[in-house]
Parts: C-alpha cells; sequence; structure tokens
C-alpha cells in the first residue's frame, strides 16, 4: 500500500517533474515548433517561441525537393522487412528454447546475444566487400538482411522471455488433447503469445527505423532511408532550419507514437530480461 | 521435460536462426581477421600479401591511436556519468506521487526515440550553432559571447547530445528497478528511524545497484559504437575521433582496409571484455 | 475400456534414475490413486503413462497394446492438470470443444458433447466466459469438462485439487468420485495428500523414491500396512511408533499403534503419561502427552466431550489385537 501524501508535496512533486520533463522534451518540441516557421522566422532573434505565423510551406517543399517519400518508403520497408523477417525465424527458434529447454539452450541464447555485441566498425568491411560482390550495395534487400541479423539476437531473446511466461502445462494439455505440433504452436501458442509478439515487433520496428551504421554505410541514392536523408541535410547547403525541422518531424514523428506504445516492452528488450 | 519426438521438432525449428547467427558471426569475423594480417590498399595497389602483425603495430603507434582511445574513453566516461546519475535521481522523482505522471513519463521517454542523425542535427544546428543556435540567442540575451560549441568545446557537446539521447534508457530501467521495490521495506527503515538520505544510501540505492549494473554494461556497448552523432556533427574533427571512427575513417576514407581491420580487431576485443560482464549478469538471471 | 500395464518401466534423468525397475497393473474401471511425499516420483510416473515423457526402458500397455512409443495426442488418454491448464483465450465451450476440433469431429457431434458435459459439471451458464473471469472451482470444472468429452480410456489427474482451498476441496473430491461411479472410467489419480487417496481410491499405490512401497485398498493399506513408511504415511493422526523395551515385550523391533487405538483414562490403564497441547475438533480431541517413557509424544484420540487439562497426569491404553509390528527393517511381522 503506498502511503497518501499531503497534497503539498504532491504539488511539488508534479512542478519538479513537469519541469524536468518539459526540459527534455523541449529538442523535440523547438524542433515540431521551427517546422512551422519561415526561413526568416527561424532563424530571428530573439526567437519566437509560439507567437509566430504558422505554416505549413515546409513541409511542401521538403517532399517536393527530396522526394521525401521514396526515403521514407524505404524507411518502411527496411524497417519492417528486416523485423517481419527476423520474427519468422525467431519464433519457432524461441519456441524451442522456451519449451524444449536442454542442456546448451543457456549457451545458445548467450552465444546468440554475444554477437549483438560485435562492433559493426570491426565488420565493415567485409560486410561492405560482400555486398559489392553480391549486388547489394545501395538495395533495400541488402539493408533488410543486415538489419533482420543485427536485431535477430533481441526478437529470440523477447520472444524467448515472453514464451517463458506461458506455462509449459497449458501446452502439454494441448498435447494431451490431441493437438498435433502444428496444431499446438497455430492455436494454442501464437494467440497466448500475440501480445508479446506484437511488443517485439514494435521494439525492433522502431530499432530498426534508427539504426545509423549501416543505413549510412551501405545506401547511396537508391535504398537510402530516413536516417541518411536527414544526415544529407548536414551539407552546409542544404541547411535551412525550417526544413530541416520539417524533416526532422516527418522522420521522427511515427516512431514517437509508436515508441510511446512500447515503452515498457523496452526495458525487457534492451535489458535481455536482467530487469522487469 | 519433454520427449524425444519434440526434442529432435526444436533442433530443426532452432536450426536457421543458428546458422544465419554464426554465419553472420563468423564470416567476416574470419575476413577481419584475414585482412588484418595483410596489406590491402584498394585504391593504391590492392592486396599486397602478408604484413602479418604490422597492420596491428602501426595501429597502435599511429599518432592518432592514443588520442582515440582518450576520446572513446572521456565521452563512454561522460556519458555514463550524466545518465547515470541524473536518471537515479529522476528515477526517483518519477516514482513519487503527482498529477499527470503518465504524460511526463512520456516526455522524458521521448530523445530515445529519436534517430541518432536528427538528434545530432538538430543540436548541432538549431541549438549549438554560433549564429542562429538557441544557446547563441541565450549567451546573447546574458550579453555573453556565444560558445562556438563544437569547435571550442567538441567532446563536451557530444557528450550533451549522446546523454540527452541514453538518459531516458537509463531513467526507464531504474525507475522500473525502483517501482519492483518493496515499500514495506522502506517503511520498516522508516521505523526503525532511519532519515531520509540514509533510507537513499542503505535502501534504494543497493536495490538499485543490479539495474545501474547493467546500464552502464548495455549502455558502454552501444556507447562505444556510437557513429552517426560524430558522422553528423564533427566528421571526427576537432578531436573528437573515437575508436570506431578512427577505423571507419581507416576503412571507407583512407581505404587502408589492412590497418582498419587490425583496428576493428582491437574494437572486437575491447566490446568482448565489457560483454563477458554483461552475460555474466544475465546468466545468472537465466537461471534464477 | 482402460486397462493400463507398466511393464519393467524405469525412468532417468541424465545419471538420476527417479524410478527404478516399475510393474504396476491397473485394471478397466479402476481408480486408482498414487500417493505419496513430494519428489517421490507419482507425477514423473503419471506423465510416463501419458506419454509427456518417454520411458528410459520398459513397456506401457494400454488394452493391451504396446503405447510406449506413441505419441500422447494417440494414447486416448485425458489430463487433468495440477493448474488446471485452461487455454486462456478461448471460451469456456472452446476449450472444452478443444480436443474434439482436433479429432476432427462434426459441429453438431461437438455442441451435443460439450452441452451435456456442461450440464453435468453445472458449467451451462458459464459457456462463453474467458477461463479469467471464473472461480477455482469453476476453472476445475471446465478442465474436467475438457477431458470428459473426449470419452478417454483413462483420466489422469495430477494433483488437481492442491490449488483449491480446504472446503472447495472436500466438495470437488465428492464430485470426481461420483463422476467416476457413473463413467465407470479408469482413473489414475496422483496426491500427496493420503486423505485424498483414502477417501477416493479403489487402488492405492503408495510411491517412494519411486519404490512402490505397497499397492492395496484403502482399508488393506489402513489395516495391515507392509512397512514403516506406509505405516506412518497413512491414517490421520499419524500412528504413534514405540521401539525399545516395549516393543520387545511384542517381539518387534517397533511397535505401532493409532491414536484411535488408544484409550485415555485418569487411571487403570497400562501406560501412563501428562497431558501437553490437546487438539478439540469438536466431534473429537486428540490430545499430545508426553513423559510416557515410550516416545517423545503419544497422540491419542478421544471422544470429544472428555476433558483432560494441560498438565494432567493420564492413564493410556492401547487396544491390544490391533498393535502394528515390524522388524529392525521396518518390515511388518
Amino acid at each position: 500500500m503506498a502511503r497518501a501524501v499531503t497534497p503539498r508535496r504532491k504539488a511539488i512533486n508534479t512542478a519538479l517533474a513537469w519541469t524536468v520533463g518539459i526540459l527534455i522534451f523541449f529538442p523535440i518540441l523547438w524542433t515540431i515548433l521551427t517546422s512551422f516557421k519561415t526561413e526568416a522566422e527561424a532563424i530571428a532573434s530573439p526567437p519566437s517561441f509560439l507567437f509566430f505565423d504558422w505554416t505549413l510551406e515546409n513541409y511542401g517543399v521538403v517532399q517536393e525537393r527530396s522526394n521525401y517519400m521514396r526515403f521514407l518508403w524505404n524507411s518502411v520497408i527496411i524497417a519492417g522487412g528486416s523485423t517481419l523477417l527476423g520474427v519468422l525465424i525467431a519464433v519457432p527458434a524461441a519456441w524451442s528454447m522456451a519449451f524444449v529447454p536442454s542442456k546448451r539452450t543457456k549457451d545458445i541464447l548467450l552465444w546468440m546475444l554475444s554477437t549483438k555485441m560485435l562492433p559493426a566498425v570491426g565488420v565493415l568491411y567485409p560486410i561492405y566487400l560482400l555486398f559489392i560482390r553480391l549486388g547489394l550495395l545501395d538495395t533495400r534487400i541488402g539493408l533488410v538482411i543486415v538489419l533482420m541479423l543485427i536485431n535477430l539476437p533481441i526478437i529470440v531473446w523477447m520472444l524467448y522471455t515472453y514464451f517463458k511466461e506461458i506455462p509449459g502445462e497449458i501446452l502439454e494439455a494441448a498435447r494431451m488433447d490431441g493437438a498435433s505440433l502444428r496444431s499446438e504452436i497455430l492455436y494454442v501458442l501464437t494467440p497466448m503469445a500475440v501480445p508479446g509478439i506484437a511488443s517485439t515487433i514494435l521494439l525492433n520496428f522502431i530499432l530498426a527505423w534508427n539504426e545509423a551504421f549501416w543505413t549510412l554505410n551501405l545506401t547511396a541514392a537508391g535504398a537510402a532511408p530516413l536516417t541518411a536523408f536527414i544526415a544529407s541535410y548536414s551539407s552546409p547547403e542544404g541547411l535551412f532550419y525550417a526544413k530541416l525541422s520539417a524533416a526532422s518531424t516527418m522522420a521522427i514523428a511515427p516512431i514517437l507514437i509508436l515508441g510511446w506504445f512500447s515503452q515498457k516492452q523496452l526495458v525487457r528488450g534492451l535489458t535481455f530480461g536482467a530487469v522487469k | 521435460m519433454a520427449t524425444q519426438h519434440s526434442r529432435s521438432a526444436a533442433r530443426l525449428m532452432m536450426a536457421p536462426a543458428v546458422i544465419l547467427l554464426l554465419g553472420w558471426m563468423l564470416v567476416p569475423l574470419v575476413m577481419t581477421l584475414w585482412f588484418s594480417f595483410r596489406r590491402y590498399l584498394p585504391l593504391r595497389g590492392g592486396d599486397q600479401g602478408f604484413v602479418w602483425f604490422e597492420n596491428y603495430a602501426r595501429f597502435v603507434t599511429s599518432s592518432s591511436f592514443w588520442p582515440s582511445v582518450l576520446t572513446t574513453l572521456t565521452i563512454v566516461g561522460g556519458v555514463l556519468v550524466i545518465t547515470v546519475a541524473l536518471g537515479v535521481l529522476l528515477s526517483m522523482l518519477l516514482d513519487q506521487p503527482m498529477w499527470g505522471q503518465g504524460v511526463v513519463r512520456i516526455l522524458v521517454i521521448a530523445p530515445f526515440f529519436v534517430m541518432p542523425t536528427v538528434s545530432a542535427l538538430v543540436w548541432k544546428n538549431m541549438f549549438m550553432d554560433p549564429v542562429n543556435g538557441l544557446f547563441a540567442h541565450l549567451w546573447r540575451a546574458f550579453g555573453a559571447d556565444p560558445i562556438v560549441w563544437l569547435s571550442d568545446l567538441p567532446t563536451f557537446s557530444i557528450i550533451l547530445i549522446v546523454s540527452w539521447q541514453w538518459l531516458p534508457f537509463a531513467t526507464l530501467i531504474l525507475l522500473t528497478a525502483i517501482q519492483s521495490l518493496d515499500s514495506e521495506q522502506l517503511e520498516a527503515a522508516e521505523m526503525d528511524g532511519a532519515p531520509p538520505l540514509k533510507r537513499f544510501w542503505f535502501i534504494i540505492l543497493p536495490h538499485l545497484s543490479r539495474a545501474i549494473t547493467i546500464v552502464i554494461l548495455i549502455q558502454t556497448i552501444f556507447l562505444l559504437s556510437i557513429f552517426a552523432e560524430i558522422f553528423v556533427t564533427t566528421g571526427g574533427a576537432f578531436g573528437t575521433r573515437t575508436l570506431t571512427y578512427l577505423i571507419y575513417q581507416r576503412v571507407l576514407e583512407s581505404q587502408n582496409v589492412g590497418l582498419g581491420s587490425a583496428g576493428g580487431v582491437y574494437a572486437i576485443i575491447l566490446a568482448n571484455i565489457v560483454a563477458l560482464f554483461l552475460m555474466r549478469i544475465v546468466g545468472k538471471n537465466l537461471d534464477s | 475400456m482402460g486397462r493400463i500395464t507398466l511393464d519393467k518401466v524405469t525412468k532417468s534423468f541424465g545419471e538420476v534414475e527417479v524410478i527404478p525397475p516399475l510393474d504396476l497393473t491397473i485394471e478397466d474401471g479402476e481408480f486408482t490413486v498414487f500417493v505419496g511425499p513430494s519428489g517421490c516420483g507419482k507425477s514423473t510416473l503419471l506423465r510416463l503413462i501419458a506419454g509427456l515423457e518417454d520411458v528410459t526402458s520398459g513397456e506401457i500397455r494400454i488394452d493391451g497394446n504396446d503405447a510406449t512409443n506413441i505419441p500422447p495426442a494417440k494414447r486416448g488418454l485425458a489430463m487433468v492438470f495440477q493448474s488446471y491448464a485452461l487455454y486462456p483465450h478461448m471460451s469456456v465451450r472452446k476449450n472444452i470443444a478443444f480436443p474434439l476440433r482436433m479429432a476432427q469431429m462434426d459441429q453438431a457431434e461437438i455442441d451435443r458433447r460439450v452441452d451435456g458435459a456442461a450440464a453435468v459439471l453445472n458449467l451451462t451458464d458459464y459457456l462463453d466466459r474467458r477461463p479469467g473471469q471464473l472461480s477455482g472451482g469453476q476453472r476445475q470444472r471446465v478442465a474436467i469438462g475438457r477431458a470428459i468429452v473426449r470419452e478417454p480410456a483413462a483420466f489422469l489427474f495430477d494433483e488437481p485439487l492442491s490449488n483449491l482451498d480446504a472446503a472447495l476441496r472436500v466438495g470437488m473430491r465428492l464430485e470426481i468420485s461420483e463422476l467416476h461411479k457413473r463413467l465407470e472410467t479408469t482413473m489414475i489419480y496422483v496426491t500427496h495428500d493420503q486423505v485424498e487417496a483414502m477417501t477416493m481410491a479403489d487402488k492405492i499405490v503408495v510411491l517412494r523414491a519411486g519404490n512402490i512401497e505397497q499397492v492395496g485398498s484403502p482399508l488393506d493399506l489402513y489395516r495391515s500396512p507392509r512397512n514403516l513408511f506406509v505405516a506412518g504415511f497413512i491414517g490421520s493422526p499419524k500412528m504413534n511408533l514405540i521401539s525399545g523395551g516395549e516393543a520387545e515385550k511384542h517381539g518387534a523391533a517397533t511397535i505401532g499403534v493409532r491414536p484411535e487405538h488408544i484409550s485415555i483414562s485418569e487411571s487403570g490403564g497400562i501406560w501412563s503419561g501428562t497431558v501437553g497441547v490437546s487438539e478439540h475438533l469438536g466431534s473429537d480431541t486428540f490430545f499430545h502427552i508426553h513423559e510416557t517413557g515410550l516416545a517423545e509424544t503419544l497422540t491419542v484420540r478421544a471422544d470429544g466431550e472428555i476433558g483432560f487439562r494441560h498438565g494432567d497426569r493420564v492413564s493410556l491404553t492401547p487396544r491390544d489385537d490391533v498393535i502394528h509390528r515390524f522388524d529392525a527393517e521396518g518390515l511388518r511381522i
């Protein structure tokens, strides 16, 4: 039982927490606000906070000039494709480890995690070379494969911790009830695991969407997702605050919304079940 | 706990994931090792045969090596100190009863979902720009000369940006850990006459120690390989070249694959040392 | 039909042998209870019969056919689990229908059987609910419903009542017994509770460390326990075990007298002692007697009206004809 606190104490907490919260959120808020300003207002001194002429012009310009939709589409395909492919491969693996554990299960799980720890830069050239040889450089399929592989350990791990929470007796009951392995996974396990699978997909979609090593180094114009598109604004000639803000807002808005849904799963997914 | 039949099915179903990851780990690793022993300059004569450990020696004796190690340690250490210290305070604040807790939580977590290139660019241009950045406006409002953040305080600037990105992660994990603290423990301590500071020191902090360790280890692994933040802000200039960035430059910018690969092997070894500690904690957790 | 035969069945987990070679026959229609302390192998034995575990060696026959290597789904057995193991995402109706759906029965027949089972188990009003919305006893009934619709050769129960509170447990015990009387199907029931074993079983199998200590009807086990373990395990309160001089008088290493076979009086008995704790149940009173010189404590069951107080000196008389005698190995003489 949490104890009741005095209203004064609660008011202080509230004021303090909101101040800190807004401070932390401020860069995002400022970006969103700036995206609705004209370029002149965006660099005006002193800057105006809310009282300026709101305009949607920047969004139109960004889309026209840089073909924003193509980058967005690349991001969706790469993040979505790598996540779905990863889940398809990971569900059977996680099922096996959760419900038919052997002496080596723990070692396999830890080994899978350890591949996640491999610094990308250490294998940058080999992958780069392989991509050239296989004609995968600057293709969406190439990035789908790479991002699937770097997130596969997290996907397996998350699914494993979710599956572990499904009591084995229920699956045994299905077996006793005459279900084949296929029916057992299809009619009993999968429906029960839907919330876990959904969170896994969500979190890995976010991770893949924001991935900014391989997407920067393995793409040029053709398959570049939003991460690379935004990075192209860092060259001085491309720099217009309001348009930069509009582009940024469009790149982060969908993921911010998804992210807020997945905050609980975030802890589990990124600590590999070590903190619950 | 199972029959022979289900065991063989299990092995079959595990195979794709295991084989893929094994390939993903071994193929590039072997290639990196191979290149690291060779003199390999794709644009200047290509593969010129074995030089064995020469690349390893040259990598550590080059004038950029030790500065890059120092930069790496400064950035990783700085971000860890900031995120853990603020994370503990923030998570304790968020655990208190208040109005609009859910909204505040969302505000605090948001930076984690911003893609690294966006946050680097936003900070670089809209906050740290010496002419039009918000900080410059702020400094001028107080009559001070604006700081040229990315050339005068480049490492600090990057620490600031990366800390902003990772503070939500630390806070969220520590908050989860705090919420698992049995409130009866704190009440018992209060009955035993412990004042708030002592309760924090003797009850809350020890309870959080495990979560803090995990935050440190996981963040270290990710921070060792930060790339986009440097790529977008300074491009490795002004002494912000980390080990990761140095290797990247050797491999893709100066196209000295042999040298870069030797550096890559060092990076792999470094990451594995950290990973080993993390694995032990995670592994222990699996047993319980 | 459901005659189950175990022939030299063994089970090892790695190096550890949990079931040494074991032979057992369960007759068709019999209510058999496997009872024993936790870790005695009773659940493992049930899982071997179910097919959820492989036997290490030996043979399991169901109605004379070798079922050793048949997967659980094809053995024609139904099982009720300790946790009930209901499918949380399905309604009660779907839960009960699941095995029939797996057997690809036609929908009309499925409905007929589910409605029938629901009527028997008082679940008709709950058919559209999810298991999460039911009480413990109702969930238990759903689990049983799921088992009976299949009309299996035998029912397997793995400690089905241990998650229920005491009052409900007594009620469910009766319901399962009645179900058995009506269906006349073989039932194998695992429990660590000897009261459940005594009240429900046609045949009790007492297990310890994977070994069968004794097989028999409840009264057989009560009247003539084969060894000290069974003597101590069956009966509540526990049998008083006395060794030393008093046992030698009866020509045994240890003698056992049940609390209900000792009478208590103010004087005139052959043993004496001091009253310690007395537990008043209303109908009966259990006296714990100290300082008898025979054992640390003797438990005596007396009529509920008899009132001795803590510290009273009392006199005890065992009934001669029901003294159990055991040799030095603990076997019945």
